[in-house]
């Protein structure tokens, strides 16, 4: 008889469904997991250590650099606290856009998330069409701040700029026909809002071609059903937050109950699963898709209607226009500090969380007086489901940690920071 | 129910199970949040009832992370005498040495009760010598990671963590890099030897540059202050 010996496996940091960097040490009994240790930190560089070396206003592209693909979350949680510390009033059109951009970003992750969860359990096509909406939406991204990813738009006392009145179309080249050119710029003959209102009479129809694909079909409920159960009581104690917590069928969303923005003004609802499987965190993230495009809806309504400033009048903490700056010299100085030495922040200390696409997002900022933070920490929601991977995949054969991990949707960004 | 309400009612709570065994407790309440100092060797009792009271019921533990003290307040650029004197140009950076040694270190938790939708800070404070303080990975799990974190960042030790292991930086780090005493461009850089056919480690050879100097004002702007400028500016527009 064959001695049965057990493994030690280690499993990335370059393995495809590592989803980044992670490395993991996997002792194995045969092809079941005794014990998975997750190595992380590849990715670390020290974003709390960077911001308290710079002005509060310089670590706003820090934040769209953790997780990297819900980037204006992060903005939103960073300047949140600033806003929490300092008492400004963001502009109600302001609130809005934040609202409306907060859920193109929750939609952008869910299509990276269910893309990348698909592709690593086996589906390809559905990464192909999740990447195909998600181009539309990076066009939004790019419509208003010059940057398909990395935006930096939401910015202390409101955001950069307000909505651009002509969607950017797409140029004629050699390359393709003009037949082409006007297929592709079909949607956006008008305004930013009208591309959004359109994408989102699109997007229903999307995410049911992404289900009937998916939802009922045999392969991807035998490897999801029964995969990674987190009890309720296992989820609170874990720290879980966002759809993690909602699968298990807890129904916490933090945009119902500690509304920020202008979540208190717009209609949706909170989808939970109930055996709190990979499957219902699936079904959780698809229903949240659908809420996620409900709200926009309401968004654009709003904001179509309801002209007015995007930014918070104190040139304290934002900058004064341009053209005030040509004839008052108060508004001169008040740019030049701003900009040189940045505000400060009386002694204080605030937490402000979001409800990220992957969970609770918050911020805490130790501020002492100085135009720096003294401390700043960032919870990241993958951080607290990483850590219990372990408990997760115990019981599980190999196979299935490519499933857990999918499901726990991590980006190295921000687990790491 | 407001948050000023459920703030109330939490302070109602507080000060009736914390009274009897508990009375160095302290709380802070501001900016809508509430911080409760706890000293060191009460904390993990005082977890204990802030977990399982059902008048308190904080069920998960969002974030545990420590803080540095060392250089609070300092300021690389005076700016208080700056209007007598005028400004120098060079911003100073010395390691800073007049911290208080028995309070430089807290490790400051982030707790949340989903039954009464209220959030709570429990924070304590460790000596410079000695940081360690109770693990509370008995009371909520996940907080395992985020004491391993705060372990690695800032050298404190949680007594009784299960497995107490540096977490994000490289195999081998040398330091705390969280600490304020740890430079901002760290101590050794990696390259590749081609001799010896492997990666090296050499001290850091570039140079830390402050490109903005961190000041600290006391100014009238950011305080009181800045209701009556505005209220100037709405008078005069």
């Amino acid at each position: 008889m064959a001695e049965i010996r057990n493994y030690t496996l280690n499993f990335g940091p370059q393995h495809p469904a590592a989803h980044g960097v992670l490395r993991l040490v996997l002792e194995m009994d045969g092809e079941v997991i005794q014990r998975a240790d997750p190595h992380v930190g590849l990715l670390h560089r020290g974003t709390e250590k960077l911001a308290e070396h710079k002005p509060y206003n310089h670590s706003i592209p820090y934040m769209d650099r953790l997780d990297y693909v819900s980037m204006m979350c992060n903005e939103h949680g960073y300047v949140g606290t600033i806003e929490k510390l300092l008492s400004v009033e963001v502009p109600e059109r302001a609130q809005y856009i934040r609202v409306l951009f907060d859920e193109i970003t929750r939609i952008l992750n869910h299509l990276m998330w269910l893309g990348a969860h698909a592709l690593d359990v086996g589906a390809m096509t559905v990464f192909l069409y999740a990447f195909r909406e998600r181009e539309d939406l990076m066009d939004c991204y790019e419509a208003v701040s010059g940057a398909r990813l990395h935006a930096a738009y939401y910015r202390v006392g409101g955001v950069y700029r307000d909505l651009p009145e002509q969607m950017p179309r797409y140029e004629m080249s050699h390359l393709g026909s003009e037949k082409e050119m006007k297929y592709r710029n079909q949607a956006r003959e008008g305004s930013l809002l009208d591309f959004i209102e359109d994408f989102t009479e699109r997007f229903p129809g999307y995410v049911d071609e992404y289900e009937t694909l998916l939802t009922d079909n045999r392969i991807w409920k035998q490897r999801l059903v029964d995969i990674g159960v987190v009890t309720p009581e296992r989820a609170r104690q874990l720290g879980f937050t966002g759809p993690m917590i909602r699968g298990s069928g807890i129904a916490w969303d933090l945009r119902k109950k500690q509304p920020y923005a202008a979540y208190d003004k717009v209609d949706f609802d909170i989808p939970i699963g109930s055996n709190g499987d990979s499957y219902d965190r699936y079904l959780v993230r698809i229903e949240e898709m659908r809420q996620s495009n409900r709200i926009m809806k309401q968004c654009v309504d709003w904001l179509k209607n309801n002209p007015g400033p995007v930014m918070v009048g104190d040139y304290k903490v934002a900058p004064p226009p341009r053209e005030k700056m040509k004839d008052d010299m108060e508004a001169l100085i008040h740019h030049f500090k701003l900009f040189s030495e940045g505000y400060s922040i009386p002694e204080s200390e605030a937490y402000f969380a979001v409800e990220a696409p992957k969970g609770e997002f918050g911020c805490y900022i130790i501020a002492d007086g100085a135009n720096k933070p003294y401390r700043l920490k960032i919870r990241a929601p993958g951080f607290a489901h990483m850590a219990a991977m372990d408990e997760m995949t115990k019981g599980h054969m190999l196979a299935d940690v490519v499933a857990v991990i999918g499901t726990m949707d991590v980006v190295f960004g921000e687990i790491d920071r | 129910m407001s948050i000023e309400d459920k703030l109330d009612d939490l302070e109602e709570a507080l000060e009736e199970q914390l009274e009897e065994n508990h009375e160095e407790c302290k709380w802070i309440r501001a900016n809508g949040e509430l911080t409760l100092v706890a000293p060191r060797e009460q904390l993990l009792a005082v977890m204990q009832i802030l977990r399982s009271h059902h008048d308190l019921g904080f069920e998960q533990c969002i974030d545990v992370c420590g803080v540095d003290y060392a250089a609070y307040g300092h300021s690389e650029w005076n700016a208080e005498d700056a209007p007598n004197t005028g400004f120098s140009r060079g911003a100073e950076r010395e390691t800073v040495t007049d911290f208080q040694a028995e309070s430089r270190f807290a490790v400051v938790y982030h707790l949340l009760s989903l039954s009464h939708n209220v959030r709570l800070r429990v924070k304590t404070f460790l000596d410079a010598d000695y940081p360690v303080v109770d693990s509370v990975t008995g009371i909520w799990n996940g907080a395992n990671w985020f004491e391993r974190e705060a372990f690695d960042m800032f050298g404190i030790l949680f007594n009784g963590h299960p497995d107490l292991r540096r977490i994000l930086t490289d195999y081998g780090f040398i330091g705390h890099p969280f600490r304020k005493d740890f430079p901002l461009v760290g101590q050794v850089e990696m390259r590749y030897d081609e001799d010896k056919g492997r990666v090296v480690y050499e001290p850091v050879t570039i140079e830390q540059r402050t490109l903005v100097p961190r000041v600290v004002r006391h100014d009238y702007r950011y305080e009181e202050g800045r209701e009556l400028v505005k209220e100037e500016e709405q008078a005069d527009g």
